[in-house]
């Protein structure tokens, strides 16, 4: 009984992962395979060909959503790593509450957030607007519905859930590892160089991962700010499940997505190796 | 000792920004630690011996004085560029590399040919005794292990001097005995100046040539091993470094009365603060003869400590509480010479006295 007791205290776990993740998983891999409309219902006629279709038809999205992912993320790696860094070995007392500055925006919801800047990168609105009264802008400068305000906006969107990693993983660096690089003669950027960025790798690792992902497969940012020439997968999934009640292709998209996805981090972790970030990170 | 130096610290003080007030960890220590010298800075923890050994690697600036190393001033030079290397505390060896790379860090960092650091790092493995483990990780050593590797890491540099911080502070005893040798037999071998900064004296004692015993900022002795345990400069000095005993007093005609006997203090007059060791205490039930002091007492407590007897005796004018503690060798048999309760007499020769400050 005593040795059983770890695995009945995890069952509710188990239970819950088995209710809410593998049954909808289940669920949606049978419907991306069977054909029909809303309104005769869908019968399993294992159609493998809607994943062709499907590719075939939304593979500028797909190619632009991982696009728009990878930018954003690079962009929220850069702007993240140095603010990480800084809180981390600058932050001295006040770390908590540069912590806490940047979930602040958190107690907004996501959707609100976004709608806010569009608002405020609207074409006459309160910043644009101003400028553009002012004689500093040309009159037909816009930044909505471009390429770089949906990057910009999941870069603002997703940005603490790169930092918040990357920061924990540098705060463990024991800072006497780096006074011992510079005793040894490594100048400032050479001990971050082969002993900081190395040991930050774990906190970069999962960072990329828990950015890139939502960010990628983000159908809110694409509809705020972009344009019609902006759609991401996300919303294309999102139509046709609820515009177009359309679930195989919606589900075939998403199992795609999700593929995709999964074989990106398999390289990125690969080519990372793993094996030390996984040892670092045990560390 | 060639009498060159090694490490010179000119009147350094360092001060601190603690909460709006200004903290002086260093109030002006001045050193001259010579070439090839085994010196220790000795002390209580937040004494300023760390603080001060940083300032010889360069993690910090001094507020005033200077730091030189042989004979150049390096007050203002960052510590990648200065020739002496640092052993840590807690080792801070490289999680993320294997005992090699640790090991040749500091000689890729000064792009020495890699067939040269390929036989430097290997003979230093050899001295440190870890041919053969040079793939593995730190995290996979003995808290043992990881010091020699720390230790090679910066002996593998050559350095002008090695700073070691409180080196041996994780190991356990019987390993900390052991290193004590190792480090002593590798200083030897090396003919490297080490500055090693430790709070136990016992270490201080076995290792050092030279020791500055500090507290609170300032040294308040520098001399070898025998000459602080024996003659101590302050009263603080003689209760660090072992067990002693104080009597204080005013002497008169170089005798100081107390505890129902005397003290003999030659040349002595007036107040004194005198030391003398336990082990110089001979215990006994007779008065002793006049040529040797002899105090009077009662036996408090009586602990056997294998290799000797311990005894607290309080004083038979004991209205001032003072105590003595006397060790007696267990030399013959297992057996107590007194006992709880029991009224002794404590003798020693008059050359056991100290007079602090004489």
């Amino acid at each position: 009984m005593r040795r059983l007791t770890p695995y009945l205290l995890a069952l509710p776990g188990w239970m819950w992962l088995a209710i809410f993740l593998v049954v909808p998983m289940a669920a949606m891999a049978s419907v991306s395979l069977q054909t029909g409309n809303a309104i005769d219902g869908f019968a399993m006629t294992f159609s493998f060909s809607n994943y062709g279709d499907a590719l075939s038809t939304y593979s500028t999205q797909l190619l632009r959503s991982l696009l728009y992912g990878g930018l954003a993320t690079v962009a929220m790696l850069l702007i993240g790593y140095p603010v990480a860094y800084w809180i981390a070995f600058r932050g001295g007392r006040r770390k908590s509450m540069y912590l806490f500055l940047l979930l602040l925006p958190f107690f907004v919801s996501f959707v609100l957030r976004t709608i806010s800047w569009n608002f405020l990168l609207a074409d006459n609105g309160i910043l644009f607007g101003t400028l553009k009264d002012w004689g500093l802008l040309p009159e037909g400068f816009h930044v909505l519905a471009t390429t770089f305000a949906v990057v910009g906006g999941l870069t603002y969107n997703f940005l603490p859930f790169m930092i918040l990693p990357i920061y924990v993983a540098l705060e463990r660096v024991d800072p006497r590892v780096v006074e011992a690089a510079q005793d040894l003669y490594a100048t400032r950027a050479a001990a971050f160089r082969r002993v900081v960025l190395p040991l930050s790798l774990p906190g970069v690792f999962a960072g990329v991962l828990m950015t890139f992902v939502p960010a990628t497969a983000d159908p809110v940012n694409a509809q705020i700010l972009g344009g019609t020439s902006n759609t991401m997968i996300g919303n294309i999934i999102q139509t046709e499940y609820l515009t177009n009640l359309d679930y195989p292709t919606a589900s075939a998209l998403s199992f795609t997505l999700m593929a995709i996805l999964l074989v990106g981090i398999f390289v990125y972790a690969k080519a990372l190796g793993t094996e030390n970030v996984l040892e670092a990170a045990a560390r | 000792m060639t009498g060159l130096s090694a490490i010179e610290l000119e009147d350094v003080v360092k001060e601190y920004l603690s909460h709006g007030e200004v903290v002086q960890a260093v109030k002006g220590v001045t050193l001259d630690i010579a070439e090839g010298e085994f010196f220790s800075l000795l002390g209580p923890s937040g004494c300023g011996k760390t603080t001060t050994m940083r300032m010889v690697a360069g993690f910090e600036q001094p507020t005033k004085g200077l730091v030189k190393l042989h004979g150049q001033d390096v007050t203002n030079v960052p510590p990648n560029r200065r020739d002496v290397n640092m052993v840590f505390q807690s080792y801070a060896l490289f999680p993320h590399m294997s005992v090699w790379d640790n090991v040749a860090f500091g000689l890729k960092q000064k792009r020495t040919p890699a067939d040269e650091i390929r036989r430097r790092v290997g003979e230093m493995l050899e001295i440190v005794d870890l041919t053969g483990r040079e793939r593995r990780r730190p995290r996979e050593m003995s808290g043992g292990q990881q010091q020699r590797v720390a230790l090679a890491r910066a002996l593998v540099n050559r350095p002008r001097a090695l700073l070691l911080d409180e080196p041996l502070g994780a190991l356990d005893l019987k390993l900390r005995q052991a290193m004590q040798i190792e480090l002593k037999r590798i200083q030897r071998e090396v003919g490297i100046t080490f500055v090693y900064v430790t709070h136990d004296q016992g270490e201080a004692l076995t290792m050092s040539d030279r020791i500055a015993v500090m507290n609170d900022g300032l040294v308040e002795q520098l001399a070898d091993p025998r000459e602080i345990y024996e003659r101590p400069a302050t009263a603080f000095v003689a209760g660090f470094i072992g067990t002693s005993n104080l009597l204080t007093g005013a002497a008169a005609g170089g005798v100081l009365k107390v505890g129902g006997g005397r003290v003999l203090v030659p040349g002595h007059d007036g107040d004194v603060t005198v030391t003398v060791r336990p082990e110089k205490i001979t215990i006994g039930t007779e008065e002793p003869a006049p040529e040797l002091s002899g105090v009077r007492g009662t036996v408090a407590e009586v602990v056997y400590l294998g290799t000797y007897n311990s005894y607290a005796v309080n004083l038979a004018d004991g209205a001032d509480g003072t105590v003595i503690t006397v060790f007696e060798q267990n030399a013959h048999d297992a057996t107590a010479t007194a006992e709880r309760g029991d009224s002794v007499w404590l003798s020693w020769q008059a050359q056991h006295s100290y007079v602090i400050g004489s």
